[in-house]
């Protein structure tokens, strides 16, 4: 099997255990955790490739995402604080305040 | 043509081994009851993946990878689990319907992310190897002519630098506008992280705050009382 593929093979791993992280659990900072680690599984197949092709775009990207990440995790838990501090609760089934 | 990234040896028994470890701690990360010990696990996940990114090849972004997620965003993170009584939260069903949905779903979809992977064919590689570790570099020397006259000349040549310099080149010349577009997201995250994460102030609070800017009293007025005229 070529390396590559087996970076990519793990990468795809990472990504789905995040998304049965998201869809399964219900504590929202887990579900936070897990799309960190889909950001994660993400900058895996990006560097995979970029060495694959030596293209140093798959180099700079990660940092972008990277970026990405720190943004959304801040303001997520900025949310999550809020949210507890209102409902005493951190359940996403439990926050239905928009009948979604 | 090969692969760049030929596991032999101790590479393949780092990548098994590292790997290992990384999808393991994935899993308990999303399956631990205490968000406490999902945040412990997601560390080491990261921790992994910044040594696979390092065994490829990408040094700079495992760097990036320690500091900034298991530096500042695992610290963020832990940060909120002590604030939230996790203790007092009640107890989360693990084993339902919806959930094992969840994970049929996953291995679904796990399956046909490997058959796409194993159906692939590659293309070959544009670049040579070497452009992920040098980078371009101009070089004007002063050469005087035949008819006394001083002329520049333009050497560009790429000069093996490493791969953090090389990134770094291509961060600040290719991608400058992203680059600084991105830090201008940071910065809108994090006042609109202080703006949502910061309560209310109480009445006994806002009392506090001094006459002369409750009242909106205008500075004119103000000069007038503190200057007695």
């Amino acid at each position: 099997m070529p390396s590559t593929t087996a970076f990519l093979l793990l990468s795809a791993l990472i990504f789905t255990v995040g998304l049965v992280g998201v869809t399964v659990r219900r504590n929202m900072i887990t579900v936070l955790m897990s799309l960190e680690l889909m950001l994660n599984a993400v900058n895996i197949n990006l560097v995979a490739f970029s060495q694959r092709f030596s293209s140093l775009e798959g180099h700079v990207f990660p940092v972008f995402i990277i970026c990405i990440a720190a943004g959304e995790a801040a303001v997520g838990l900025a949310i999550i604080i809020q949210l507890y501090r209102l409902k005493s609760t951190v359940n996403v089934d439990e926050v239905t305040e928009l009948n979604g | 043509m090969t692969d760049p990234l030929m596991l032999t040896g101790v590479s393949l028994a780092l990548f098994v081994i590292v790997g290992a470890i990384a999808v393991a701690s994935s899993i308990l990360v999303v399956s631990m009851r205490n968000p406490v010990h999902s945040a412990l696990f997601l560390l080491l996940t990261f921790l992994c993946v910044a040594i696979l990114f390092v065994s490829m090849g990408a040094e700079f972004v495992g760097a990036v990878q320690v500091l900034v997620y298991a530096g500042g965003i695992m610290v963020l993170f832990l940060f909120v689990v002590m604030l939230i009584n996790v203790k007092a939260l009640p107890k989360e069903k693990v084993f339902t319907a919806t959930s094992m949905m969840g994970v049929l779903m996953g291995v679904l979809l796990f399956i046909i992310l490997a058959i796409i992977l194993a159906s692939g064919t590659w293309a070959p590689a544009v670049n040579a190897p070497e452009n992920l570790r040098t980078a371009v570099v101009v070089k004007t020397t002063p050469v005087v002519d035949a008819g006394g006259a001083t002329i520049q000349t333009e050497t560009v040549t790429r000069d093996v630098v490493g791969n953090a310099e090389a990134v770094g080149m291509a961060l600040y010349r290719d991608y400058l506008v992203p680059f600084e577009v991105a830090s201008l997201f940071l910065l809108v995250a994090m006042v609109g992280a202080i703006v949502i994460g910061k309560r209310e102030l109480d009445a006994s609070e806002e009392e506090a705050i001094p006459e002369f800017i409750a009242k909106k009293v205008s500075d004119e007025d103000r000069l007038k009382e503190v200057t007695g005229a």
